[in-house]
């Protein structure tokens, strides 16, 4: 009992020092060169007129202040889709739903767009929100279904194919100027955050972490199955939905803003329950988010300066750290079950 | 009359399909209830029905004198818990963590165990006897321990009606005592109502109170142990002896044989065992037996598939209902009687025809002297290899 709340305990204090490290770093390096003093006196000063105070407050604090934000509320939406499901291997990215969302929102980016307007923070996250509840409808239908984990994930993957393709077709065909700006965004990206979006995810992804918390008790009733949990007195009619709807609000929030980041949903949560050696959602939750809060930090960095000025999408880096940890959890499964 | 869970004219089934119609069951409290039922019969529809897991198609359950339609989930599981044959395989959890989740109805929002909870918790591990496993993780136990875990789970819940679905099946026969053996204790103790299905009928006939028969779309028979189990004779007002003994198995209540659609074996009530096909044909050896000495050979020739006799025996004589199931041949002699000479002037016919004898029996007394002349008369047929009980 000791020993796990001690593992807790040095588990947070890890996360915390990695987030505060990578946040310094962010800071930091970028393709613009500024040296440590420069940067210090900037935050200080508050200084926004200059041009490297305007690098700083305008371009990357926002843009490390959403990547953690967005990291953090991906890896609990899929934490908490894997509490849905009961597979490890289910995340927003594999199951098609951050896909469905990149579909709805370049859809009305493009509507918008030919209109003359631009597409505002809240219409953004309502568009992606409704893709994300398209999508995870479909997946419904099918895990009803099927019973198996595996079928589960390709029909999933299979529907991310859809909806990429169509959104593919949409970005060809769309004739308008803004559409390299679509394209960025459709391959995930975390460029481009200003102080506005940052206030909007800051209150989006608040209130759903919130409800993720209330939710963590009848969570782990959920864990042990629907029987026991409804026996414990969940009524697991309203805890789904109430599921459903928050991991669709925290994973449209992320494709509303940065596009559709892979393996991020996957890898995280399970390294996270490996670091604390625990599924309780008490602690996965608020772990998960700062597990993933330090995870898109750290690949955010990567995609901005391995090859700048050039940039990476962020989703070529997290596939590169996440997809092997897929692997190992698939194989990790298997060798269990031959055991 | 302190029935705590009652069900009224109910109906179970799936997507309002019927599959049993007319449950009228009761249960008290400290009163165990076992379903009993071929694959298939719907005892798991059942008990899923009475623990609202699924609606019921008609009728309704009363729990403590409440309608459960209309009660709440978390009102439900302050009074009823769970056992299922499936357990979670959750990633991570340790058993003691397993056994406090069914404090969940008793903590706060974010399910901080109180003192009093973990005083719980602490209890129904020693009781359980799983104080040595209590830090192991949940997915690296026995299936037997598991199980037990899950018990404690369910105890920790502080029910008053426990519903188990097949808690004994997939565990060794240790296992299976000592789960049944904790449970009986709590019972007792506790006074809780237990409503479960079990598939062992040598348990359920020595752990229920009631018993329920599930077959053929209805609850076919419902009573104490006694009634569904018991070996009443047809012949016990000592009238129509003879019409009985003739048939083939009509001298038993043979009713588990019926419930189960069993076509070949027999099913002893008396010891809840169960005996495989007998052997027909012109019996190739005889047994001289008696006091259940021969029970161990008439195995044995059933396995090696050889028809034989078996007599003279008593028909209150331990091992009767084994020679019944298994001899091709049985004469047989009425309870207490002195043996008659016509019975032993038959089985001298029948050894004659027989290549070999065996005799089990080391001790004539007044009830089974006669046998001794039947010995006696096999003659160089007699084995005299040791055979009966002792043999391994």
């Amino acid at each position: 009992m000791r020993d796990k709340r001690l593992r807790y305990i040095y588990g947070y204090i890890f996360l915390g020092f990695a987030i505060a490290f990578l946040l310094v770093l962010n800071l930091y390096m970028g393709s613009t060169d500024m040296s440590v003093k420069n940067i210090m006196k900037l935050l200080i000063s508050g200084d926004t007129s200059s041009v490297e105070g305007k690098i700083i407050w305008s371009i990357r604090i926002p843009r490390l202040v959403s990547a953690a934000l967005l990291g953090g509320a991906l890896t609990v939406s899929g934490f908490l889709l894997q509490t849905f499901f009961s597979n490890p291997i289910a995340g927003p990215y594999v199951l098609g739903i951050s896909s469905g969302a990149k579909l709805t929102v370049a859809l009305s980016m493009i509507f918008l767009l030919q209109r003359g307007m631009v597409a505002g923070s809240v219409v953004m996250i309502g568009a992606a929100f409704i893709g994300s509840l398209i999508s995870m409808m479909f997946i419904l239908i099918i895990s009803k279904r099927v019973n198996n984990m595996s079928v589960l994930i390709i029909c999933g993957v299979m529907i991310g194919y859809i909806c990429s393709a169509i959104t593919d077709f949409l970005i060809t065909f769309a004739d308008d100027s803004n559409i390299i700006n679509l394209h960025n965004w459709a391959l995930g990206s975390f460029s481009g955050s200003s102080w506005s979006n940052v206030r909007v995810i800051t209150v989006v992804v608040a209130t759903s972490m919130f409800f993720a918390v209330w939710l963590s008790k009848p969570m782990s009733a959920y864990q042990l199955g629907e029987t026991y949990a409804r026996n414990m007195g969940v009524n697991i009619k309203k805890f789904r939905i109430a599921l459903i709807l928050l991991s669709s609000m925290l994973s449209s929030v992320v494709t509303a803003f940065a596009g559709p980041i892979s393996f991020v949903g996957i890898a995280v949560p399970h390294l996270i329950r490996r670091l604390f050696k625990t599924s309780k959602p008490i602690h996965m939750i608020p772990a998960c988010f700062m597990g993933g809060a330090a995870f898109c930090l750290l690949c955010d960095l990567i995609a901005r300066v391995m090859f700048a000025p050039t940039e990476i999408n962020i989703s070529s880096v997290t596939a590169v750290f996440g997809a092997p940890v897929v692997i190992y959890i698939m194989i990790g499964r298997q060798r269990d079950r031959a055991e | 009359m302190d029935i705590i869970l009652k069900s009224e004219k109910l109906s179970v089934g799936y997507g309002g399909q019927s599959l049993i119609d007319s449950i009228d069951i009761s249960v008290r409290r400290g009163e165990i209830l076992v379903l009993i039922g071929p694959n298939g019969a719907g005892k798991s529809t059942i008990l899923k029905t009475l623990s609202k897991q699924i609606e019921s198609v008609a009728g309704s359950v009363y729990l403590d004198d409440r309608d459960m339609r209309v009660l709440k989930e978390s009102d439900i599981s302050k009074q009823m818990s769970l056992l299922m044959t499936k357990h979670p395989s959750p990633e991570y959890m340790s058993v003691e963590e397993m056994v406090a989740t069914g404090r969940y109805p008793y903590t706060g929002r974010f399910g901080v165990l109180s003192d009093e909870d973990k005083k719980v918790v602490a209890d129904t591990i020693r009781i359980t006897d799983i104080e040595e496993i209590r830090d192991n993780d949940f997915n690296r136990i026995s299936d037997g321990q598991r199980q037990r875990v899950m018990l404690a789970r369910a105890l920790c819940q502080e029910p008053e009606v426990l519903i188990m679905d097949e808690p004994t099946s997939f565990l060794d026969i240790h296992h299976k005592i000592k789960l049944l053996s904790i449970l009986k204790r709590m019972v007792r103790e506790k006074n809780i109502a237990v409503i479960m299905s079990l598939h062992e009928l040598d348990l359920a006939i020595k752990c229920a109170d009631k018993v329920i028969c599930v077959a053929n779309g209805q609850i076919d028979r419902y009573g104490t142990v006694d009634e569904i189990f018991g070996n009443e004779r047809t012949d016990k007002n000592g009238t129509g002896d003879e019409s009985i003994v003739d048939g083939e198995n009509c001298l038993y209540n043979n009713y588990i044989e019926q419930l189960y659609g069993v076509e070949s074996g027999t099913f002893i009530n008396e010891y809840g065992s169960v005996e495989l096909e007998k052997i027909v044909g012109q019996p190739e050896v005889f047994v001289i037996g008696g006091g259940g000495s021969a029970i161990p050979l008439y195995r044995r020739l059933q396995r090696e598939g050889i028809p034989f006799a078996a007599g003279v025996i008593h028909k209150n004589d331990l091992e009767y209902p084994v020679a019944k199931a298994l001899a091709s041949v049985v004469i047989e002699q009425g309870s207490f009687d002195r043996i008659e000479d016509e019975n032993i002037k038959r089985a001298k016919d029948i050894i004659s025809a027989c290549s070999k004898v065996y005799c089990t029996v080391e001790k004539w007394g007044e009830m089974n002297m006669k046998n001794k002349e039947l010995a006696e008369f096999a003659g160089e047929k007699m084995q005299t290899e040791k055979l009966g009980l002792q043999e391994r």
